[in-house]
């Protein structure tokens, strides 16, 4: 298979490698940094399939909380502890909804995509808050999780074990929907961007390539719930389902780029840093940093943090929002 | 080359609100013919190319393909079946090179459902893309983007990727449109060659009436949405309602721009 | 039937609320195609300003209804001062470029604004309750409210006439018009349409303040103010139709008395019922009820 030839799923297997033995070497607080950006930056993936096709959607806590709360809830109603079904559980839930609510999305473009997918979020925004079986404002906790029967019982251990368990499944998703942006399908995506009615004309239906497209996003927005909701150890609305946590989501995409399936788990990874550094330094400038990283990438770094360290390794232009390349 | 038509179109009548674009056409193809549509703007000439490759549907009328009714189908089911168009204003991919965009034509046509999961660089679609690149005369700007090209190589592409697929019928709007007076024949020559060896029946929209002349069998006039003509090119082109409605108001054959 | 006045009364002062909120959102769409993020921004600035400067004034002396110009004036000034920034600082550099990036770019500038806001004004809630006080309250059909309260929907109908006749009757209106209609063509008769966009903002962002400065002396004003506010209007927006005035005014309407009727008789729909209306008028008329014309281009 061509794919193992692949330069981008070759790094990433090296980076895999080493990630897992720096993972069992650095102090706790970065294990837990490294597990929340990795689990959102699962989420971001699918949102730069997305946008990638000119699409951004302003509602992804949808799925990303629904997959958060799927496992909060299963854990907490029937007791299963296991990481491996929650997660299933939580990818299966939103892929479902992802796909029916996808008949109805496929069809806009635009400031209306955006829009519908922020309405369908904050449905399930108000619904969790005024409900108190769902935990309401509160939310739930999060009981640890064990892997196959095996449970840990210094908590940190079975931190260190979930980051394994995730690191070893964004290796797995990166590598797969690196197959997927070489396939015919995936390379659709920037002709579908550039000129649907030509793809039309072709012989394929642009909608239905929008839909496959924005199941995998839902796929990998509840896989990325479900991780996050085991590496917090707690869901609550306001911080998964709320538009702020799709305008996160959607910040991290921006903010990593475009350029490659690897991006996001370095832009990830960078917003939970600055995240927990301006938390403690400038509790009362994160919003202004926020805004003011996006409108500096917007205006003078469209192609995110990934064209920027591309070009500090001196491998070619970035690619900018607009002209996104291969 | 008679035998049953392999577009066959009655009746067709295309109103918007208070406006007629097409009415009472009535015309068949036989495979492997030539025709030349012509009219003045507005005279329904698009309509009638959007009507049957599905883009516009017609308010009354039906239209056969091979003995099959299309007449309400979608674009890219048409397209499967075998009738593609090229646009008067070339449509492509500008983010992608010339050889993705043929390839990406190549991989549609080739591999339907699960098969466009399969990698786009693959051996067979790319052998089948530099073969058109290289029979359109553009395979030296292969690797070059879509957006870089001259209006002449992007009609050129913009036709190849209409033709892929191997189309019967095939749709050319204006395709010499935008393109100078002395490209114009060396555009049409490379198109027609690359066409002649698969027996495709071409129908293309043309307002250079020498265009016209040099490369059909026979010449379809509409005005006001109408066909007022439909006959081989030497007695179209004299008939006096073509030289009153068509001619009057495009360029003389021989007059203006060098000509050799 | 106390009930059904209860929520008819509630519904229109929200509605009246939503209205003026709104207003400046769904005109800057319509004329520039841009869903203003930052208009939640100019919300929590108008409210941030209107009750600092009525406090400073209730310390000098200031008679209490003083406290309604100072409203005003809150409103004009935050509007034209960061209406004005942001046109010709950020967007007036980006108008040919993709429209959801712009929106991205102006929620960067709303969440810059919002912590702007805690450098100038700090983080302890402002309470300026003065004007309100003033009006005392007043009892209807066997319910007591606010007067404060009531003269919002009054406010409403004042703002949507001066607005009507603003767009029909002087040379200005005439001019948003015809770029809300066809800013092409516009632009081919000679219209400046840089300086309609600038005018335009600048409008919108005033209404935006007026909104929040009105509402300002009703509750108190604290970090996090314009955030809820935001996603109701682009609901109010979308239902309405982007860019029709009366279509803003039949949005707040609909989302204004949908919500008071949740609040009282259904409470655990109440956050989720305008969203589902948001989500069902997207579905079936993405438009708006009061679409734009769309001239047909063949």
């Amino acid at each position: 298979m061509t794919l193992l030839r692949d330069r981008t799923v070759q790094g990433l297997t090296i980076a895999l490698g080493v990630m897992l033995i720096v993972s069992a070497l650095v102090p706790s607080w970065i294990v837990n940094q490294l597990l929340f950006a990795f689990a959102r930056a699962i989420a971001v993936i699918g949102l730069m399939v997305l946008w990638r096709t000119r699409l951004v959607s302003f509602g992804h806590a949808l799925y990303f909380g629904l997959g958060a709360y799927t496992v909060a809830m299963l854990g907490r109603f029937t007791g299963i502890t296991d990481a491996f079904v929650l997660i299933g559980a939580a990818a299966a839930l939103s892929t479902l909804l992802g796909f029916l609510l996808g008949f109805i999305l496929r069809r806009y473009r635009d400031i209306y995509f955006a829009m519908l997918n922020l309405a369908f979020s904050m449905i399930l925004y108000g619904i969790l808050v005024k409900t108190e079986l769902l935990g309401s404002t509160d939310g739930f906790s999060v009981a640890a999780p064990t892997f196959v029967g095996i449970a840990f019982e210094d908590a940190q251990d079975g931190k260190l074990a979930l980051l394994f368990v995730l690191l070893v499944a964004s290796w797995a998703i990166a590598v797969a929907v690196q197959g997927y942006l070489r396939s015919t399908l995936g390379r659709l995506t920037t002709a579908i961007r550039d000129n649907e009615i030509r793809v039309e004309y072709l012989g394929y239906s642009a909608e239905h390539a929008i839909h496959i497209k924005y199941v995998l996003s839902t796929l990998l927005a509840g896989v990325g719930g479900g991780f996050m909701a085991l590496a917090l150890g707690q869901v609550d609305p306001d911080s998964m389902v709320n538009w702020t946590a799709s305008g996160e989501l959607v910040f991290v995409t921006i903010l990593s780029g475009p350029g490659s399936v690897a991006a996001p788990f370095i832009g990830s990874f960078v917003f939970e840093i600055l995240r927990t550094y301006a938390a403690e330094w400038m509790p009362h400038a994160w919003q202004m940093i926020v805004g003011g990283t996006l409108l500096v990438i917007i205006f003078f770094m469209p192609g995110g943090m990934w064209a920027l360290a591309m070009r500090l390794v001196g491998r070619g232009k970035g690619h900018g929002a607009e002209g996104m390349g291969r | 080359m008679r035998g049953p038509p392999i577009l066959d179109v009655r009746n067709l009548h295309k109103n918007f609100g208070a406006v007629t674009a097409a009415s009472n056409v009535n015309v068949s193809f036989t495979p492997g013919e030539t025709v030349g549509i012509i009219g003045a703007n507005g005279a329904g000439k698009t309509t009638f190319v959007n009507m049957v490759t599905g883009y516009l549907k017609p308010t009354r009328g039906a239209i056969l393909y091979r003995s099959k009714d299309i007449t309400n189908m979608a674009p890219r089911q048409i397209a499967r079946l075998g009738i593609c168009r090229s646009f008067q204003v070339s449509q492509v991919f500008v983010s992608l090179s010339v050889l993705e965009n043929l390839l990406t034509a190549v991989a549609i046509a080739s591999s339907p459902g699960l098969g466009m999961l399969r990698p786009l660089r693959r051996p067979e679609l790319l052998a089948r893309a530099e073969e058109v690149l290289e029979r359109y005369g553009i395979a030296a700007h292969r690797d070059q983007l879509a957006s870089a090209l001259s209006q002449g190589a992007r009609k050129l592409l913009d036709i190849a990727m209409a033709v892929v697929s191997g189309p019967r019928v095939l749709l050319l709007d204006e395709p010499t449109s935008g393109i100078s007076t002395d490209e114009k024949t060396a555009l049409m020559d490379v198109v027609m060659e690359a066409l002649k060896k698969d027996k495709v029946t071409i129908l293309f929209i043309e307002h250079d009436m020498e265009i016209v002349e040099r490369y059909v069998d026979r010449v379809i006039a509409f005005y006001q949405g109408e066909i007022i003509c439909d006959a081989p090119p030497a007695e179209a082109l004299r008939d006096p309602r073509v030289q009153e409605y068509v001619i009057g108001v495009e360029v003389q054959p021989g007059a203006g721009g060098g000509h050799a | 039937m106390d009930t059904a006045f209860t929520i008819l009364l509630d519904g229109l002062v929200f509605s009246s609320y939503l209205f003026i909120v709104s207003l400046g959102l769904t005109i800057i769409f319509g004329v520039m195609k841009i869903l203003n993020v930052t208009h939640g921004a100019f919300y929590a600035w108008g409210a941030y300003t209107a009750a600092f400067l009525i406090g400073l004034a209730a310390n000098a002396g200031w008679p209490d209804w003083a406290g309604f110009v100072i409203i005003l004036f809150s409103a004009i000034l935050v509007g034209l001062v960061l209406g004005l920034i942001l046109e010709r600082g950020i967007l007036q550099f980006m108008y040919h470029r993709d429209e959801v990036l712009i929106v991205l770019a102006t929620f960067g500038s709303f969440l810059v604004l919002e912590d702007v806001i805690l450098l100038v004004f700090g983080v302890d809630p402002y309470f300026a309750y003065q004007p309100m006080a003033l009006l005392g309250s007043v009892e209807l059909g066997g319910i007591t409210r606010d007067t404060y309260g009531l003269t919002l929907i009054g406010l409403a109908a004042v703002v949507a006439v001066v607005c009507w006749a603003g767009l029909k009757r002087t040379r200005w209106g005439k001019l948003i018009s015809a770029v809300i209609f066809d800013r092409e063509m516009s632009e081919t008769m000679g219209l400046n349409v840089t300086r309609v966009y600038m005018v335009t903002f600048t409008v919108g962002a005033m209404f935006g303040a007026l909104g929040g400065a009105y509402v300002a002396p009703t509750i108190s004003v604290a970090p996090g103010f314009g955030i809820d506010v935001i996603v109701l209007s682009f609901a109010v927006v979308v239902i309405g139709g982007m860019g029709s005035v009366p279509g803003a005014i039949v949005g707040a309407l609909s989302v204004g008395l949908v919500r008071a009727l949740a609040v009282h008789k259904f409470p655990q729909f109440e956050l989720f019922i305008v969203y589902a209306v948001m989500a069902t008028v997207l579905v079936f008329r993405p438009e708006g009820l009061f679409p734009p014309i769309k001239l047909r281009k063949i």
